[in-house]
This record gives C-alpha cells, structure tokens and sequence, in this order.
C-alpha cells in the first residue's frame, strides 16, 4: 500500500544524497520524491510516497529518524491530510475532433490547456495519483499521449498539525 | 593584544588538541601536507605512521574500542581516503566512535577529476554516522567538535571531516573559535527510557519464571558493567552476551553462560530458546545470533533496550521496546522492582537454574587433545592461563576469532576487541597496535589466522617504528579454516581456494621486520612457548603455532534452524 512521508531536513550539501542513499541502501521503495527550501531556507522539505508494510513503513522512518540532518519526519496516509500532484501531458491533437475531445476531457477533470501549437496541446492537471490516472486512462482512447511529465505527490496535514522545526 | 591567527592547517591541530586528542593515525599525501607541517610543529600530539591507510583506522579503532575515547585517523584525498572505507565500515558496525581527517583537492579543483580527486563523502554515505565537507576554514574547529560529539554520543559511530586543500592554506590565518558546547536541532539522541516502558519491562521481568539476559555490546559502550552485575544478582538471572557483548560481564561469573548464537554454547542457545522473558540489552538480534528468525524464541515477551530506535522490532518484534541507553536503563529497571508490588518467583528462578545446569553440564566446550598435534583452542587455554585472563585480545576473523571468543575467559569490558559486525580480516594487528598505545603497561594479544595476518602485515613495521611489543599468536592451520569449514558442511570437502599453498616462513618474516619469531608443533612445547613468548616484554613475539588443520568450531548452529539448532561435533546433533 502506498505511503506518504513529510520530512524536514536541514538544507545542507549532501542531506538529500543521505536520504536517496539509504533508500536504495536498505532496499525501500521510492514512489515519487519532491523536495524544495522551505520559506526558512536553512531547511528543507521532502514529501516522499513509498510502499511497504507496517513493518518496513516502521523502519523506514526510523532510519530516516536517525540521519543527522533531519529534524522530523512523520507518516501522512494514515491521518488526515491533503495530497496534490502536478501533472503536464503533451498530446497529439491534429484533427478538429481531437481538439474538442481533449478539451472536453480536460474539462471534466479540471485541466488546463498551458500551450498549443498546430499539432499539439499541452495540458496542466493536479490533483491525487488516482485523478491523474484516470485523466491519463480517459485521454488515451482519444489521442495520442506525446509525452507526460508529474511532479510526483506533496503532502500537508489537515487541521492543526504542521510540520515544522 | 593582536588576537592571534592560524591557517585552516593549524585550526585543524589546535581543534585536535583542545579536544584532547593524544594520537593520530595516518599517513601524508598531497593535499594534507599542510597539516603534516602543523603537526611536525608541535608536541602535544603524537601522529603514528602507519604502512597501509586501512591499518590507520584499525588503530584508531582498536584505540577507541579499549578506551572509550575517539579514535582519530589523518590521510590524504583519493586512494589515502579510499583505503581507509573498509575501516570506517568496520567501525561502522560495531558503533565505534572514530574521525577520519581526509584531504581533498581544492575546492575549485572539485568534480574536475583532478590528480588524486574521490568523492569520499559519496563513498563512505553508507557507512558513516554523519559526514562534514568543510567550506571555509574559519568553520574548521567547530566542524570538528561536531564530528567528535556525533562520533561519541548516542550510538556512536565512524565521521568523516572531508577538507579541502585551500582551506587549509598556511598564508591565509584567521581567528579561532572553538564552541563551547555543541547543540544540533536535528540531533538529540534518547538516553532515558520513557518510564511507562520501563514501569512495564520491570513489571514483565518480576513475572518471568525463566528470564534471561541477552546482553550486546552497546551495554560495553554504555559502561553498564556494574549496572549489569546488579541486575543478574537482583534476578538471579542467567546472563548471555554475543560476540560484541563479551566481557559486559565477567566470563568466569556463575550466572555468564557465555556467547550465545552461531558458535554459542549449548546453554546459552537453549536458555534462550526455553526463556519466557528475555531482556536484550543494547543487542540487535543480528542474524549470527537469531539463526532462522521465524523460528526464534516462539514463546519469549522480548524487551528489547537500545539506544538506537531503528535497532529496536529490525529483525524480532519486540513486545516492550525500551528507547535508551544500557547503562541509564538498567538504573531504571532497578529503581523500578523497588515500586513493584509483584516479587520473583525464586522457586520459579531455581528450577529454571536446575534446567540451565544440565544443560551446562554437557560441556559443549570440550575437546579432543591429540599429543601428536596441537589444538587450536588449547592455544587460547595456554595464553588464558599465561595472561592471568588479563590480557586485552584482539582477533582477525575466521575459526581463531571464534575459539578466543570461546576459551578465553574475559573478565572486563572492553578486553576483547574483535570486528564483529563486518568481519574484517586484516582488523587484528592494526587493532592490537592502537590497543597497545593506549595501555602501555598491558599485554596485549592478536590471535590470528595464516589468512587474517597477511592482510595487515606490512604493519609490523609500524610496530617496530613505534616499540609496540605486541605479542601475535598465530593459529596456522594452513587453510583459510573458517571457509574451509563450510565447505566442509555444505560442499562435501570441496576446498574452492580456501587451501593456501605457499604460505610464508611466517617467524622468519617477524625477524626480517625486526622482531622475534617462535615456531611451535610439538603439544608438550606449547606452554613453554607462550610462556617465552611472553616473558619478551619488550619485544614483540610471532608464535607461530602449527594447529590441527582439519578442526572446526563448534558448537555450531544448524542453517536455517531455531536458535538451539546445533551441531555439538562432526555429525552429533544437540
Ligand atoms: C576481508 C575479508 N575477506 C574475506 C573474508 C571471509 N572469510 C571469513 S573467515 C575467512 C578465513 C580466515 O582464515 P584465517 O585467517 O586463516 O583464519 P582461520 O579461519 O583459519 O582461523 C575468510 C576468507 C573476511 N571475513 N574478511
């Protein structure tokens, strides 16, 4: 099942290679991995999306817990919070019966259209994996798929609870 | 006054010395020339010049595991850092505190692929605490005393201060400042049990009928000897450390049942096989212990005590964790059974002893002696009895490793230093040598292997260098014996390189360096041997012993079984 991981972590050289390392190190799961400063640029944030059971979630934040560099990392699945992916995708849209039924399914899932060229409309989505799948399921009855990009998941806790320093 | 100034090269000296550091292991190079020239300036701190950058970090090491201090490694970028991973990822796994200086070539020379360039943070990611690459001088002292604080607290480990060669520019000086105390807001490891845990672990141990205590080494680390002592007398509880754990308590104490796991004893495997509650304290349940984890211990309430929450439900669920370090947990749980309304089960506890005895009485440690040849755990029995049960040991890896562990009665922490975790072969004589600077009034004892000597022998010159008069028991077998012995269990004798033709005059080779070398094959000489062989107190001594060659350790455990699983001898199952 997957997982999703908020970790706050000093901004140092280096901190982000420790997290990846131990990823691949202890045989964990990588789903997706974002990463930026946050507003106090000393620090950053990771959302990371994973699979495993109880116990390898269990040990996965533990060792992560245990790297130097990081202040705090909490599990997000299990309670309530907010997920969003971005998602652009490039596609064919050569005919007029293309076009329209692009936007017509982009419209449904809320899309928008970010560039376009003769041939090609490049379309912006965010929302859960689940939505962008089904965008990308929907859409390829229709039209060629050129190319898609995703930003991979980020996470924030509903409510009160934050994560911070 | 002019406040004074220092250059990155002397900053890294001075920080050394205000941290109290007494030797450093290393060897020059390129880019730490510089601080060569700062240490040549002064007296405070002794550099020893090792052969082989691997050997540096053995000695630090071997430093650091007898004495509780960092131990503290010097070498050049490149093949100077990179010879020194496999002791850092020796130190690594057996949590030992180390630093390890590394030069490195300029910072605007960085990802160049510049002459003797490696990226050695990169490289030692997986096997280190934590790691530090310096950007500006200035930032030199406090960097270092943050390697040291993580090197020594929590569990401690191996940290590697990666420096480039600009920042250590003898005409570019700046004031020093070395903090007063290290803070780190991401880093604050747990050193007292939550007391509900220890208000449940104390209540589970009071109820136990067969209890048991695991004991690892993160009790050594801890210091928790004393702590330890009271605990099994309060219990009356059998006692059981692993490899790293030997010595936490006194190999001659009634309630040690000694080493417990793959060449466990037959008590030790069976008492925790039969316990209701076991106490793991500072252990970690390594697969050389558990054997076949689905079928460890089916029946145990498991406290499990360390100081390292990812140690902690790894390998074996624990019931009740304790989050902490040995020794403070262990005042706890005492302080604890003092608020217990419940008391011991002594008749419980007596029974259990019954049980444990006749498992004892088996003897699972006895031998064959042979008078034409001689055996290798008669060796340890000779030194055991010749040192008094005195002497630090430290071993290579292979079957010696395991008789010394076995017949050599330790009686304090610390005595026995052995690369557990990794099973380093070259580990035991670089380590005896940092063993031997840090109590010079000590013997001190390398048992090793034909194969395990030959992989840190160049050090030997060192050890005339420094007057380091080590004495290396050498249980030659002819046969790298340990791989030898699997083959001879799962490969049905076929010996895939484990035979080594053409091994060296080996006392030969300790007189070509200097020393003094003894040949002994004749059983009815061994003793006299050792003895000579220690009576040289200021020499060091090569005994070259020719042992039975086809001898292997038991007991041992059967693959894949429960922790009690074993061969007693050839064939003979418990
Ligand atoms: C650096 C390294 N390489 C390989 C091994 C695998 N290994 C474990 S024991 C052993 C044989 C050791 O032979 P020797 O030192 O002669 O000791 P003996 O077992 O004969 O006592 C080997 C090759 C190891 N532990 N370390």
């Amino acid at each position: 099942m997957q997982k999703i991981l908020s970790i706050l972590l000093e901004n140092e050289a280096g901190s982000l290679s420790r997290i990846i390392g131990l990823f691949s190190q202890r045989a964990f799961n990588i789903e997706s991995l974002t990463v930026a400063a946050t507003e106090d640029k000393s620090l950053s944030r990771i959302t990371i999306a994973t699979t495993g059971d109880h116990r390898v979630v269990e040990q996965i934040i533990k060792q992560v817990n245990k790297l130097v560099d990081v202040l705090k990392i909490t599990e997000l699945t299990d309670i309530s919070h907010i997920e969003r992916e971005l998602m652009f995708v490039k596609l064919n849209a050569k005919t007029p019966d293309a076009r329209e039924e692009i936007v017509r399914t982009m419209e449904i899932f809320r899309g928008q259209i970010v560039d376009s060229t003769n041939q090609l409309y490049t379309v912006q989505l965010t929302g859960k994996k689940e939505k962008l799948n089904a965008f990308i399921r929907s859409i390829k009855r229709q039209s060629d798929i050129i190319e898609i990009v995703r930003s991979g998941c980020v996470a924030i806790a509903r409510g009160e609870r934050a994560l911070v320093p | 006054m002019a406040q004074e100034l220092f250059s990155g090269a002397e900053m890294v000296v001075k920080a050394l010395k205000d941290l109290h550091v007494k030797y450093i292991f290393g060897y020059p190079g390129g880019s730490v020339l510089d601080i060569y020239d700062a240490l040549f300036q002064q007296n405070d701190i002794e550099h020893i010049l090792v052969r082989h950058e691997q050997a540096a970090t053995h000695m630090a090491d071997g430093y650091s595991r007898s004495t509780d201090k960092v131990g503290v490694v010097l070498v050049t970028s490149g093949p100077g850092a990179t010879n020194c991973v496999t002791g850092i990822a020796t130190a690594y796994m057996d949590s030992i505190p180390m630093v390890v200086l590394s030069g490195q070539v300029a910072t605007h020379l960085i990802g160049d692929d510049a002459f003797q360039e490696t990226d050695i943070l990169g490289c030692s990611r997986p096997i280190v605490k934590h790691s530090y690459s310096c950007r500006s001088a200035t930032d030199i002292p406090s960097m270092i005393a943050k390697a040291f604080h993580l090197a020594q607290s929590g569990r401690p480990g191996p940290v590697v201060v990666d420096l480039p060669k600009d920042k250590l520019n003898p005409d570019e000086k700046y004031p020093y400042h070395m903090p007063s105390e290290i803070k780190l807001r991401s880093y604050n490891p747990t050193i007292k049990g939550h007391s509900r845990q220890i208000k449940k672990a104390a209540h589970a141990i009071l109820s136990a009928r067969r209890p048991v205590l695991y004991v690892g080494g993160g009790a050594i680390i801890a210091g928790a000897s004393e702590l330890l002592g009271q605990l099994a007398e309060k219990l009356n509880a059998p006692v059981t450390t692993t490899l790293m754990g030997i010595g936490a308590i006194s190999g001659s104490d009634d309630r040690c049942l000694g080493m417990l796991g793959m060449h466990g004893t037959l008590e030790a495997n069976k008492t925790m096989a039969h316990a209701d509650v076991i106490v793991a304290l500072g252990a970690r349940f390594d697969d050389r212990v558990t054997n076949n984890t689905s079928k460890f211990c089916p029946g145990a309430t498991i406290i499990h005590v360390d100081i390292d929450p990812s140690s902690i439900s790894k390998n074996i669920h624990a019931d009740i964790p304790v989050v902490g370090s040995v020794e403070v947990v262990t005042q706890q749980l005492l302080e604890a059974f003092e608020k217990e309304e419940s008391s011991l089960d002594a008749e419980a506890i007596a029974g259990w002893w019954k049980q444990i005895n006749q498992w004892r009485a088996q003897a699972c440690l006895n031998y064959q002696k042979n008078d034409k040849v001689i055996k290798p755990q008669q060796v340890i029995e000779s030194v055991y009895q010749e040192t008094k049960g005195e002497a630090f040991v430290t071993t290579d890896v292979g079957q010696h490793q395991m008789f010394a562990a076995m017949y050599y009665k330790f009686k304090r922490a610390r005595q026995w230093i052995n690369s557990g975790g990794l099973g380093t072969m070259g580990f035991g004589l670089p380590a005896a040598m940092g063993v031997r600077l840090a109590h010079p009034d000590s013997d001190v004892v390398c048992v090793t292997g034909d194969g395990s000597i030959q992989m840190n022998i160049q050090e030997l010159s060192t050890c005339l260098q420094y007057n380091l008069p080590i004495k290396i028991i050498l249980l030659n077998n002819g046969n790298l014996g340990m791989v030898k012995q699997w083959q001879d269990i799962i490969y049905e004798g076929r010996y895939a390189s484990s035979y080594m033709e053409s091994l060296p005059d080996f006392a030969k080779l300790a007189e070509a360096y200097g020393h003094v070398g003894i040949n002994v094959s004749d059983p009815t000489k061994l003793d006299d041997a050792v003895a000579e062989a220690f009576a040289l107190k200021d020499r060091l001594v090569l005994l070259n012993v020719q042992v039975e060659e086809h001898e292997h350790v038991y007991p041992m455990q059967i693959r894949a079984g429960a922790i009690d699983d074993m061969w007693l001898s050839k064939g003979v199952k418990a």
